[in-house]
């Protein structure tokens, strides 16, 4: 926690990608992938807006530590193996 | 009609109930609404204008600048970099003599990157000859824009009007807003109708070379229109009330003012918090006042002369700062009082930068060191307030 | 005065809840002010919404540090966020609870109400059946929790601001504010 002006340097520098930010605490649903249904056409990994999709053999492994829980992989994917089921509640 | 509205709305109504004729602007927060709402008035057809969606604030101002030349009322909007960037072509709309209206929704200039409230984009633009108002409500921001053409296109003065919103204070806050039916603005506002203006057929040019043998005549001209700015902003309100029934005080509005020991000079939406913290001080019997600065441009050196001459202490609250120097509001406050027989002290206190929160706590803090002060004379003139790791506490 | 803050996530429509009060509050007669936190929102972001209530005209512009009301329309946010912060003492908190779990590990020091408000919404069809809008059916709890507000003037309000489906709006927040009940720490 700053204290002080002087802990600050000349003028707001970020020396952290973004991708310090792991967001995926901002999910309310999040997506499950069956395997099984996966033709690995990749549109989810090309549509994903935050890059948080990897393919491995041509599969999605989704990111959870960034996944925002936005479904655009859900909706685009052809074969509906991708679904968004509820974060657990409290 | 009375509605909930935010400060942006209520720019919207404004230049809707103005008959603004061409709207030309840019999108940048917090303003977005503004633009969006007016937008919206022109496809359902309730406000007749051509909207131009210009590719910066740049072109925005110009392309006002050219419909103004040809005739129509225009308005626009902008903040904080946006103002900045519009700032050349400010510089020449006034030069021209085009009364359009702006609203400006006062915001931090970047880097650091700020989308919160503070006064250096408008502060920054007092040099262009524009007049600049400064609102505390939503309430203020509709009528302003209204009573802003009328000023504005008086004959002897012809000078364009900036609007000043807090970014998020008002801009992004709902208040009730009374919102006056269109015949009520039309029995006060005329159509606007210029001594010169471009015209197919009329062999006129615009923006001609002048030699230094009449250049300062032209600059004389402007000068005596923002003098004469001072009055038509007054009798304006006056016309205004009688038909509206509000006023806002002329260009220094006092709030308990009269017999105080110390008094605030301030501007914008944190004027309206001091009203309350000024009742509740006096509610124990100390003697202080509030004075907010509505017009910075026409500056009320006169209403600060007579404020001056009859105080302790005055301090003035920038929500701003010029570099190298002191607060612009301090800067003009100062030099109006230093022809005061008497003159009070002054310290200047420099808050709410970046969107820092000035709370009721805080303020009356300030008033607190000016009491002091006005006794003791100040140790710094100039302090900046609430700032991490600068000893003195301010919550 | 009344001071309330909501709490809610990006695209839950806690800044229209915010909203809905002060123009039902309006309604009434009385003088308001809503706001949002002003900062970039994100859909799922923690959000925060703000609003004055008051019998005379309100002129105080800075934010809202010692809320009379907090409502919480995602209680995930308990976990992350301190939702009580400030909160006056004898302050009154609204959660968005499922029915079957109980509340708990709170501090006693206040009034704790719970609706399951997203259930409510579901029933309705409000929102999507895996994410159903709560901000109205909210609202119907917050009349019960706090007595100066009408729900008639709410429920007005409710049909104001719904850009679609305004009864089922209206029926989830009537819903609501039956079923609405006080807890005990």
């Amino acid at each position: 926690m700053t204290k002080s002006y002087e802990e600050l340097p000349l003028t707001p520098i970020s020396n952290e990608p973004s991708t310090v930010n792991l967001t995926g605490y901002w999910r309310v649903i999040r997506p499950i992938v069956d395997k099984s249904k996966c033709k690995k056409c990749t549109l989810c990994w090309k549509f994903c807006p935050d890059a948080a999709i990897t393919l491995v053999d041509g599969e999605p492994l989704i990111n959870l530590q960034y996944c925002k829980g936005c479904g655009i992989c859900a909706f685009e994917c052809p074969t509906k193996c991708i679904v968004m089921v509820k974060e657990g509640e409290l | 009609m009375r509605m909930v509205m935010t400060g942006n709305y209520a720019s919207a109504y404004g230049a809707k109930l103005s008959r603004a004729e061409v709207i030309a602007a840019y999108p940048i927060t917090p303003q977005t609404s503004i633009v969006e709402k007016l937008a919206e008035f022109v496809t359902t057809g309730e406000l007749k204008a051509k909207f131009i969606p210009v590719e910066s604030e740049h072109s925005a101002m110009a392309a006002c600048i050219a419909a103004q030349t040809a005739g129509a009322r225009t308005y626009t909007a902008t903040s904080s970099h946006g103002l900045t960037l519009m700032h050349e072509v400010l510089m020449w709309a006034s030069g021209a003599r085009l009364p359009i209206v702006m609203t400006n929704v006062s915001r931090a200039m970047a880097p650091p990157w700020s989308v919160w409230v503070d006064h250096m984009d408008s502060i920054a633009q007092r040099d262009t000859g524009w007049m600049e108002f400064f609102c505390q409500s939503n309430q203020e921001v509709l009528d302003t824009i209204i009573m802003a053409y009328k000023i504005c296109e008086s004959r002897s003065v012809m000078l364009p009007a900036m609007v000043i919103e807090d970014a998020f204070i008002l801009s992004h806050t709902e208040e009730p807003v009374e919102v006056p039916s269109q015949e009520l603005v039309d029995s006060f506002l005329p159509t606007y109708s210029p001594e010169y203006k471009i015209e197919v057929g009329k062999a006129l040019g615009f923006g001609s070379l002048v030699r230094p043998d009449q250049y300062m005549e032209f600059r004389y001209k402007a000068m005596l229109a923002m003098r004469e700015a001072h009055d038509r902003i007054l009798r304006v309100e006056q016309e205004f009330k009688h038909i509206f029934g509000r006023e806002y005080g002329g260009l220094l509005e006092r709030y308990r003012c009269e017999d105080a020991e110390v008094v605030l000079v301030t501007a914008g939406s944190v004027a309206a918090t001091a009203k309350d913290v000024v009742d509740a001080m006096r509610a124990r019997g100390v003697r202080v006042g509030l004075a907010r600065i509505r017009a910075f441009r026409p500056f009320p050196h006169a209403e600060i002369r007579s404020i001056a001459s009859k105080v302790e202490g005055i301090a003035v609250l920038d929500r701003s700062y010029t570099f190298g120097a002191a607060g612009a509001m301090y800067t003009e406050v100062k030099a109006s009082a230093y022809s005061c027989p008497k003159r009070p002290v002054m310290k200047n206190y420099i808050a709410g930068l970046g969107g820092r929160d000035i709370t009721p706590k805080i303020l009356e803090k300030i008033f607190e060191d000016m009491l002091v002060v006005a006794k003791r004379g100040a140790e710094d003139e100039v302090e900046w307030v609430d700032v991490m790791g600068v000893p003195r506490r301010w919550k | 005065m009344i001071e309330v803050r909501f709490h809610g996530r990006g695209g839950q429509g806690v800044v229209i809840a915010s909203e809905v009060l002060a123009k039902a509050a309006f309604r009434m007669g009385f003088e308001v002010s809503a706001f949002p936190f002003f900062g970039v929102e994100r859909r799922g972001a923690p959000v925060t919404a703000f609003a004055r209530i008051d019998s005379k005209p309100i002129r105080i512009k800075s934010s809202i540090y010692e809320p009379d009301y907090v409502v919480v329309l995602d209680n995930s946010l308990l976990r992350g966020v301190d939702v009580l912060e400030g909160l006056k003492p004898e302050g009154k908190v609204l959660i968005n609870y499922p029915e079957s779990k109980k509340l708990q590990n709170l501090p006693p020091k206040f009034k704790y109400y719970v609706i399951d408000a997203t259930s409510i919404a579901a029933a309705h069809g409000i929102g999507s059946p895996a994410t159903p809008i709560v901000n109205t059916a909210i609202m119907g709890g917050f009349v019960r929790m706090c007595e100066t507000i009408s729900l008639d003037a709410v429920l007005e309000s409710i049909r104001e601001s719904a850009p679609t489906k305004e009864e089922e709006n209206v029926a989830a927040a009537k819903d609501a504010y039956e079923r609405t009940r006080e807890v005990t720490m």
